[in-house]
């Protein structure tokens, strides 16, 4: 099973997303912004953490119009996998492969540190190796990660059991403690915590390893 | 030729850096500040014949994210 990881000028989570994909078993190919598509054979593409284009215009907005995101909107059209975490969730709504927004935290703080999560769903690739309802303590790491949409996106993710994940005590505002949700076909899921920091004992935590080993067997089925 | 996008948050978005400033206003003792809303200014120096469509198409694409901005063009 082969994943691709983008890079983009500011990123700064790559590496460490590299790895957990590839400590879970997988084969892990770094892509650049300008790459104009992706590597052959990609199962599943993971957009990292970071400050894409110094955050500048919104977070996300520039790298989501970089020629490799034309490409990686046309995999996850075709129903490939795609997973972005902090910035790499602003990137997904700035495409539109996720509704709603990530708007300033309420407190309008940097937020740094560990904080309890409810699993939303157990029913995708990603959240298959948690149950429902299960509490897990995943690191948060951002200045813009207050998710807002309109109420009726908020019914229809509520209706659709496409939110992956909640804030169990909500540090930044975010409507419905959002903290992660799945699109439509599942296959594309946009969260703000940072599971690949929680994925070695070195992290001090390891409740991240269970979304890359989940991730690597469902696709090794496939 | 020139134009002037202004982007800001759509009314019923929570403007938290609005509110901070509302906030502030107050302590220096400015009564009577009842709403702060933040946003910015993008000005575009376009070549001759550059239509008003265009700069929307360029609001649409980029400049605002419409889930949760509107924008106003001023083309001079």
């Amino acid at each position: 099973m082969r994943a691709a990881v983008v890079v983009f000028p500011g990123s700064n989570c790559d590496r460490d997303l590299a790895v957990a994909f590839r400590e879970a078993g997988c084969q892990v190919e770094m892509v650049w912004h300008k790459d104009t598509s992706l590597p052959a054979g990609i199962d599943i593409v993971g957009i990292p953490g970071g400050f894409s284009f110094g955050d500048y215009l919104r977070c996300g907005a520039i790298a989501a119009n970089s020629p490799i995101c034309r490409d990686i909107k046309t995999h996850a059209e075709r129903g490939g996998f795609v997973l972005g975490i902090c910035n790499g969730f602003q990137v997904l709504t700035e495409t539109k492969l996720l509704p709603g927004a990530l708007l300033r935290n309420a407190g309008l703080k940097y937020i740094c540190r560990t904080v309890p999560l409810i699993v939303g769903t157990s029913d995708s690739i990603y959240t298959a190796g948690y149950e429902a309802g299960q509490q897990i303590g995943i690191p948060i790491a951002h200045h813009d990660g207050n998710y807002t949409a309109s109420d009726e996106v908020v019914a229809q993710l509520t209706a659709e059991d496409r939110i992956a994940f909640r804030y169990a005590d909500n540090p930044n505002g975010s409507t419905a403690d959002i903290a992660g949700i799945l699109s439509e076909n599942r296959r594309v899921l946009g969260m703000m915590p940072h599971p690949e920091r929680a994925a070695d004992e070195k992290h001090g935590g390891t409740d991240g390893k269970a979304m890359f080993a989940s991730i690597a067997s469902a696709l090794a089925a496939a | 030729m020139k134009a002037r996008v202004h982007v800001m948050l759509k009314d019923g978005v929570l403007d938290p850096q609005g509110e901070a400033v509302r906030h502030a206003l107050g302590g220096l003792g400015f009564d009577g500040v009842e709403k702060v809303r933040q946003g910015k200014v993008i000005e575009l120096d376009l070549a001759d014949g550059t239509s008003e469509d265009t700069v929307r198409e360029m609001c649409e694409k980029l400049l605002a994210n419409t889930v949760i901005e509107s924008y106003q063009i001023e083309m001079s």
